[in-house]
């Protein structure tokens, strides 16, 4: 197609005719890394459903419009304190913000906190600790994995860095916002750096919100690295408008007695897109692996997880569900792969679907790849309905149809909400999906970010007891 | 791991195969290589009529325009097309009336397979139809099946005696471009068996065809066609096997199933072709594509198949569920040892209102062998009320072997409901120990567990089928199987 070449072309000259303006941030060994991505991405160009990984979401249609892209921050219009006043009940968290792809501040682009966490802009980072950062950036990310991974490697100026050191724990829950509000339509590519000592615990919500309706395009690559016995606590929480598309990869990569737990919250999106990337790199690892899933309209969520059993004695656990109505489609893609030699290997792996609507879609495909005798794995997957069993027992309690399907709908995408072992966290996303539920969830309604709205928790209208 | 059961997982990796004898029968060939000659050669030898030929050339014409496929989870050495015996048959007198003018070797090779086409037929009252390299040697009960209207022949026969019949559902369920394997099938199939029911019948004993792979050099590209009109049932038996050789063989079938209204299919198949010696030299390579299409309503087709040979297997018995009520079910137990690789499952498309399909699938890897489920279970909107069931299981036997599951699940409307699951285990300590403390050696207990594991699909096959399949699961996993 024309269309699709053009934007090749655009990113490609782009890349080009911008590449001091790109390059001029880069420690020394980054610039190799750019242009290798950038001649990968050449090679490989955007996915098309012709790939097996990306034959159930089409992205020709978004490669038609017309994108801009930012090479620097532009902070002209933003009202800060707008975004710095939130305040969530019982919910304390250091926020920072990406706005347009570029990290803002109030007060200074990297901040290094007593306990020696470092918390700040990935582009500051560059330049104050080109040494931490070039040990791992890019060595978790697979750049050639597809063109949208190699676009980002080469394009990426800014995002979020966090560093943790060896047996800290980060003083409180970070809270990373990423804001699209811009009078054109923006390609934004964001690479956020996690890098966690050993022994070091991490809880990060990662928002993407949008403020207008405009037909974005983010392309965020997050790369986590956990040593040793570090615990990191991962929510992503997705809750953007019907014309923005969001692809989203995150590369997980967990040394010995590591846990992880990350979740992705997927409310509203145009096209969603989670490819999620764990290796279990050292023995006695753990991750799990949640999703939640509540698409309606035109909307399309796509969750590929890859988890890769590399050494012997990890477990993991994958749990996702969705809720599906209208028009929307959802994918779910699962792939365990356990490496020869990992031996005494658990992992387990389930998608349950509810389509409410003869026009929704749900494509699954729950896949284990295996190479070792020694495991337990297995995995299972439903696409199915309310159970009308269910339903009627309810109903002849003398609760309305409309209640009924509400509160059944709530319990099936409760098992993955009851996981959340933040309190405040869990009770605001709960409200969030209650409020999904019933259909009144605004796209500006974001998490936490939607500080003005702070209305009452939502409750069924329901007597209880009469259960 | 005890060193017990590391001498039975050894003996298990190095069963030796059993059915490698080649019997030296004077052959009718086919030049070497692949062109629009060697397929006039076929057609002429086969004295076609125009029909099947220009469907020969227009499939051969799509052939040369696709691509071998990549996809699933094999490595396939490349094969050159061109260095293929396309056709083989054995040299024969042009008709034949009795057992008496079947060549002598031919039927003491029937005979060492334990299939003597005498005794079944005495015994058993099985109609047999045995596949000789490319040729349909004998059916036997032809007399019987004709007293009902069955018409149960080698293929050529079908296209000489009833072309009407072959023109009208031959390529209605796999297309003449369905995929690579399925188009070099169209262009060069040699024979195979034709079977049809008509209304009302039920087939009075079990049809079965043999195939054997016998000359060096060749390949086997059979066409089993099966009809069952309204109301008809007929259960037919497939078995294969092939003499040991170094180097590999290729066989490309296509098996086309068409149920009408109110029809039942059942059809199983104990595939033994040679596998490879234990460095995975030679051995078969069996790209088949199967598929039924249950086109009236309430019909219903049913795959069983136990999978124990073969270099490579590439084959996904499938059911398109056209009518309302209409039933497809798939029931496997795949064995890969030593070498062997397999990528084999099923594909249920539901059409109809109320169609329900099962998948059981059960694997069993040991050796180097890598062993995959691969299948498709596909809701189309207006298959309302559909239910499908998967279940694929994967056992492994060492610790150098593959078990995968690649299952692919479309749903597109909101009153079906589709479920899978799937585990992959070894045998695990508790259940050996178990047994042990019953006084049963590793060796039977292990027998015990696998034949308990893959008794769901065994018990599927019929009695006749049942006992050889057993007799096969104790081949391929030798010393572990009772």
């Amino acid at each position: 197609m024309i269309a699709e070449s053009t934007l090749k072309e655009k990113v490609t000259s782009l890349y080009q005719s911008n590449k001091d303006k790109i390059v001029s941030n880069d420690p020394p060994g980054m610039e190799t890394i750019r242009q290798q991505s950038f001649e990968d991405f050449l090679k490989l160009d955007f996915p098309t459903p012709k790939l097996e990984k990306w034959k159930n979401t089409d992205i020709r249609k978004l490669l038609q419009r017309d994108y801009q892209i930012l090479f620097g921050p532009e902070n002209g219009d933003l009202d800060l304190d707008k975004i710095f006043h939130c305040e969530v009940p019982d919910f304390d968290t250091e926020i920072i913000s990406l706005y347009n792809g570029w990290y803002i501040y109030r007060d200074k682009p990297l901040t290094t906190l007593p306990n020696g966490t470092i918390i700040g802009s990935f582009a500051r980072a560059l330049q104050e600790y080109p040494d931490l950062v070039m040990k791992h950036y890019n060595k978790y990310a697979k750049s050639d994995l597809n063109g949208l991974n190699a676009l980002n490697t080469a394009y990426a100026q800014d995002g979020v860095f966090i560093y943790v050191p060896d047996g800290v724990e980060a003083y409180k829950t970070i809270q990373m916002v990423n804001i699209l509000n811009k009078e054109d339509n923006l390609l934004v590519q964001n690479r956020n750096l996690v890098i966690m000592g050993k022994n070091a615990k991490l809880t990060l919500v990662h928002c993407d919100d949008s403020h207008n309706f405009k037909s974005s395009l983010t392309n965020t690559i997050t790369e986590v690295f956990m040593d040793e016995g570090a615990n990191m606590k991962h929510y992503k929480l997705q809750n953007l408008n019907n014309d923005t598309s969001l692809i989203n990869t995150s590369f997980f990569h967990q040394e010995k007695d590591s846990n992880l737990s990350t979740f992705a919250i997927s409310l509203n999106g145009g096209l969603i897109r989670n490819d999620i990337h764990v290796r279990l790199n050292g023995e006695g690892s753990h991750a799990d692996v949640m999703g939640l899933y509540l698409m309606d309209k035109e909307q399309h969520v796509d969750n590929h997880v890859f988890i890769d059993h590399a050494v012997p004695n990890c477990t993991s656990n994958e749990l996702f569900k969705g809720i599906i109505d209208d028009h929307a489609t959802a994918v779910f893609n699962g792939h365990i792969l356990v490496r020869k030699d990992a031996q005494k290997t658990n992992a387990y792996q389930t998608n349950r679907n509810i389509i409410l609507n003869d026009k929704a879609t749900v494509n699954t495909k729950p896949f284990l790849e295996i190479y070792a005798d020694d495991v337990k794995c297995s995995h299972g997957a439903t696409v199915g309905q309310i159970d009308n069993d269910a339903l009627f027992y309810i109903k002849s309690r003398g609760i309305s149809e409309y209640n009924a399907k509400l509160l059944l709908m709530y319990a099936f995408a409760a098992e993955v909400i009851n996981q959340i072992t933040i309190d405040p966290l869990k009770v605001r996303i709960d409200d969030l999906v209650k409020k999904r539920l019933r259909g009144e969830l605004a796209v500006c309604d974001q998490c936490v970010l939607n500080c003005k709205n702070q209305e009452k928790t939502y409750e069924f209208k329901i007597d209880m007891s009469k259960l | 791991m005890s060193d017990d059961k590391n001498n039975i997982l050894d003996e298990v990796t190095q069963g030796e195969y059993k059915y490698g004898f080649f019997t030296d029968i004077e052959m009718d060939t086919a030049p070497k290589g692949l062109n629009e000659d060697t397929i006039r050669f076929i057609s002429a030898k086969k004295k076609e009529p125009e029909f099947m030929l220009e469907l020969r050339l227009k499939a051969f014409e799509k052939w040369k325009t696709m691509k071998e496929p990549d996809w699933a989870h094999l490595n396939i050495p490349p094969i050159d097309y061109q260095d293929i015996i396309y056709y083989a048959a054995p040299k024969k007198k042009p008709q034949l009336d009795s057992l008496d003018d079947v060549d002598p070797e031919l039927l003491a090779t029937f005979d060492k397979l334990g299939i003597s086409l005498d005794e079944q037929k005495r015994l058993t009252g099985v109609a047999v139809d045995a596949v000789f390299d490319s040729v349909s040697v004998k059916t036997t009960f032809q007399d019987t099946l004709s007293k009902h209207g069955i018409i149960f022949c080698s293929f050529s026969e079908a296209v000489q005696n009833h072309p009407d019949l072959v023109k009208k559902y031959m390529g209605s369920v796999v297309p003449t471009g369905d995929n690579y394997f399925a188009a070099l099938n169209t262009a060069v199939f040699s024979d195979g068996s034709f079977c049809y029911i008509p209304p009302g019948v039920r087939c009075p004993v079990e049809l079965s065809t043999y195939f054997r792979i016998n000359s060096a050099g060749t390949g086997q590209f059979e066409r089993t066609l099966i009809v069952a009109d309204e109301g008809a049932y007929v259960s037919y038996l497939e078995g294969c096997t092939a003499p040991q050789r170094d180097e590999n063989q290729l066989h490309a079938a296509v098996v086309e199933i068409v149920a009408l209204k109110d029809a039942e299919v059942k059809y199983s198949t104990v595939q033994n072709w040679y596998p490879g010696d234990k460095n995975g030299k030679g051995g078969v390579y069996n790209f088949v594509t199967k598929r039924g299409m249950c086109k009236g309503n309430n019909s219903k087709i049913s795959w069983t198949q136990v999978e124990t040979g073969s270099a490579i297997t590439w084959k996904y018995p499938s059911c398109v569920l056209l009518g309302d009520n209409s039933i497809g079910e798939f029931y496997s137990v795949a064995v890969t040892n030593n070498h062997q690789q397999a990528d084999t499952g099923s594909k249920m498309t539901h059409i109809g209102k109320n169609t329900k399909s099962t998948i059981i699938s059960k694997g069993i890897s040991a050796g180097f062998s890598n062993n995959s489920y691969r299948g498709l279970v596909k809701i189309a909107q207006r298959a309302e009320n559909s239910r499908n069931f998967s279940q694929c299981d994967s056992l492994l036997l060492g610790d150098k072997c593959g078990a995968h599951t690649f299952p692919y699940i479309d749903t597109g409307n909101s009153s079906s409901i589709v479920e899978h699951e799937a585990t992959t285990s070894k045998i695990s300590d508790d259940q050996l120990f178990y047994c042990l403390q019953r006084g049963i050696d590793t060796e039977k207990a292990i027998g015990l567990i696998v034949n308990g594991y893959a008794k769901e699909v065994l018990r599927q096959l019929p009695m006749e089928f049942a006992v050889e399949a057993q007799k096969l699961l104790a081949v391929s996993l030798e010393g572990s199987v009772g």
